[in-house]
């Protein structure tokens, strides 16, 4: 599950490491009591107004802006809520901006530079141990940094049997060319993030970029935070965290039918029991012409109701031109399968798009036959390359 | 031959009073597996599906000599059953839980160092040799005896490949549903390094897909120690970059771990890429009588 910057950060500061303080705020008149309230709490006088959603690259597309004034910040909160915010990680569609968070600024003037770090933590698959990614370079598109100069990347494995050793804090900090105070509070600041990590179930922290500041604190200007879904179970409090704003409703009426399903730009809906499946049948929609315009795991129960559901979103999409459902029936048997599709279809009544059963497995024939004695405009397959070919001449 | 689990295993299911547990020990059962009990805590003493049920894995392991288990325990005591199982004495672990948080699974591969057995899974379809055992939920008569082994991340694909492959008359020695989670026990390339060496398997299958390295690192061990025939496929040219395709461990995150990257580094370590999923079989078939 991804979070926003300032939910990550609430994380963050509950489990002790030191953020750059900010308040949520909905419109403008939240924004100002936010930006009055910092001012009291923190002395800042400059506010950062960042637009709050579900991707990187804000800054450079123009939803985080630097306000020098309360009025600036009412204006600018003005015109980031709301606005379509189209990032490096958006797509060209870009994201609607619906909150933001007014943040103290932490680029004060003082004695010393102020200078930026990247840390990152999250799983080695290869070695199924979590490892600490850290760089001198933040603030910057870290791919791009691990391209250019991979020998500025650090990376550091936690042993699980005994967590993270204070000497492998240490060891970061004075990679990061940190001494004195700036390196102490560094110590922490590593601790607490792995703390925070592991607290939570998180499958990433990211924190780009890390500050020190002109008074050598260091402290989280951004959070990127992703929750493993697995884990969900012993947070209860995280799931309030999840905002549907930012999910697609295909995906949010998919989810409370217990169906996994992604919305793709493509011209071919499909709908399949399994993962790896449904992959395979989208690579293969590919290969015979079409463009998948989704994928969809129906799971082991595929029932009338379920394919009843997965119909009716993939025929909200004004895209798809067939539908291709493919169920390999192991403990699922397919007749009972092409009773449910037939069920469904007439429950939908006009459907105007052709649709294509492939069913195989247990009782296939069965399956088929109902399929074919239905009357309906569904073409039915029971080989791979018999579905494939019927896509090839549909989508022509 | 086989390997893993072959007619002498004695399987014991853990979750075995619970819906999942009964039904698939039942099919188990009625495949021909010698499960010899189960284990629930909680109801040791009592007898289900005529076994015996055992509170906990070392009191079934010494009164059955049992030495595999399919575990069917819900995903948050997953963990804590797999490592049970381990510390009993269990030589194949087959975790067929969906679900288990990744920082138990980091536990459960810490705990499992050193230890003489394997996990396969978690979130696998598990392990059949056809006509001898079957620990596991796939449906056992798409399968047959034969001389090809299959390694998958992912369950119906499998089903698919095997379908393929037996209706062409190539039965199978071992499948291995490795499972589609992050961490899982047993990986792509040891799973084709307990196939390479067996001497009834004369032809591999890979069944990958987006996703980690798994597949890269099994290739370049084929390239160097190989055989034996192998064809591959990955799942997943068309997935879009970071999102979950309902597998945990099935998101493009970094460099090589897109299909395109893995299928090339696969193709130049001499495995025979199939780009349809259609094709597995038919390749396999052909590659086979290339190799006379």
């Amino acid at each position: 599950m991804n979070i926003h910057e300032y939910q990550g950060k609430e994380l963050l500061k509950e489990n002790g490491v030191r953020i750059q303080e900010g308040i949520i705020a909905n419109n403008a008149t939240e924004a100002v009591e936010a930006a009055q309230k910092l001012n009291q709490t923190t002395g800042t006088n400059w506010w950062v107004v960042k637009a709050q959603i579900h991707a990187g690259g804000r800054g450079k597309g123009g939803g985080v802006k630097l306000a020098k004034s309360i009025e600036e910040v009412k204006t600018l909160t003005e015109k980031i809520i709301g606005m379509n915010l189209i990032t490096n990680q958006t797509g060209s569609e870009g994201k609607i901006v619906h909150k933001v968070l007014i943040a103290q600024d932490v680029y004060y003037p003082g004695n010393k530079a102020t200078s930026e770090f990247y840390i990152s933590i999250l799983l080695n698959r290869t070695t199924s141990r979590n490892i600490i990614v850290y760089s001198t370079e933040g603030g910057m598109d870290i791919e791009e940094v691990a391209d250019k100069t991979p020998q500025l990347i650090f990376k550091e494995e936690v042993d699980p049997g005994v967590g993270l050793q204070p000497f492998q804090a240490r060891k970061i900090a004075f990679n990061l060319g940190l001494s004195g105070k700036a390196f102490s509070e560094m110590v922490s600041f590593v601790t607490a993030l792995y703390s925070t990590y592991e607290k939570s179930d998180a499958s990433l922290v990211e924190i780009n970029p890390v500050l020190k500041t002109s008074d050598d604190l260091i402290l989280a200007v951004d959070a990127k935070i992703n929750l493993d879904d697995n884990a969900l179970f012993r947070h209860p409090r995280y799931q309030e965290m999840r905002d549907l704003l930012e999910e697609d409703p295909a995906e949010i009426e998919a989810s409370k039918n217990n169906l996994n399903f992604i919305k793709l730009d493509g011209n071919v809906g499909c709908m399949v029991n399994g993962a790896g499946l449904a992959m395979a049948t989208m690579d293969i929609i590919k290969l015979s012409g079409g463009e998948p315009a989704n994928f969809l795991d129906v799971g082991g129960g595929a029932n009338a109701q379920t394919v009843e559901a997965g119909l009716k979103i993939i025929l909200n999409d004004p895209n798809v031109k067939t539908i291709l459902i493919n169920i390999f029936g192991g403990i699922v048997r397919c007749d009972r399968v092409a009773s449910g599709v037939v069920e469904a279809y007439k429950k939908i009544g006009e459907i105007n798009i052709p649709i294509i059963v492939r069913l195989q497995g247990t009782n296939a024939e069965g399956g088929k036959e109902i399929i074919d004695q239905s009357g309906l405009k569904v073409f039915s397959a029971t080989t791979l390359k018999e579905a494939a070919d019927l896509v090839k001449k549909l989508v022509k | 031959m086989s390997v893993l689990v072959n007619k002498n295993s004695k399987v014991i299911i853990q979750g075995f009073t619970g819906s999942e547990g009964s039904f698939h020990a039942t099919q188990m059962i009625e495949y021909g597996t010698n499960v010899v009990g189960g284990v629930t805590p909680g109801k040791g003493g009592s007898v289900h599906l005529r076994e015996p049920v055992f509170n906990t894995v070392i009191e079934a392991v010494e009164d059955t000599m049992a030495d595999t288990s399919a575990i069917f325990v819900p995903p948050a005591f997953a963990a804590d059953a797999i490592m049970e199982a381990a510390d009993a004495g269990i030589k194949v672990i087959v975790a067929i839980t969906e679900g288990i948080p990744t920082a138990d699974m980091i536990k459960v591969k810490k705990f499992l160092e050193g230890r003489d057995c394997f996990l396969i899974g978690p979130n696998c379809p598990g392990v059949i040799s056809p006509g001898e055992a079957k620990v596991g939920i796939m449906p056992g008569f798409i399968h047959q005896k034969g001389t090809i082994g299959v390694v998958s991340r992912s369950g119906t694909l499998t089903y698919e490949a095997v379908d393929q492959l037996t209706k062409l008359g190539l039965g199978q020695s071992t499948c291995i549903g490795i499972g589609g989670d992050p961490i899982i026990g047993t990986t792509t390339k040891q799973a084709v390094e307990l196939l390479m060496n067996d001497a009834d398997t004369e032809g591999i299958v890979i069944i990958g897909e987006i996703g980690g390295s798994m597949e890269s690192d099994a290739a370049q061990w084929v390239k160097e120690n190989g055989t034996k025939p192998v064809v591959g496929f990955i799942a997943g040219k068309t997935a879009p970059k970071g999102r979950r395709m309902g597998h945990a461990g099935a998101i493009i995150g970094g460099k090589g771990d897109t299909a395109i990257e893995k299928m090339n580094i696969m193709r130049e370590c001499g495995i025979n890429i199939v780009d349809s999923p259609a094709d597995i079989g038919l390749t396999m078939q052909k590659v086979l009588l290339n190799s006379i």
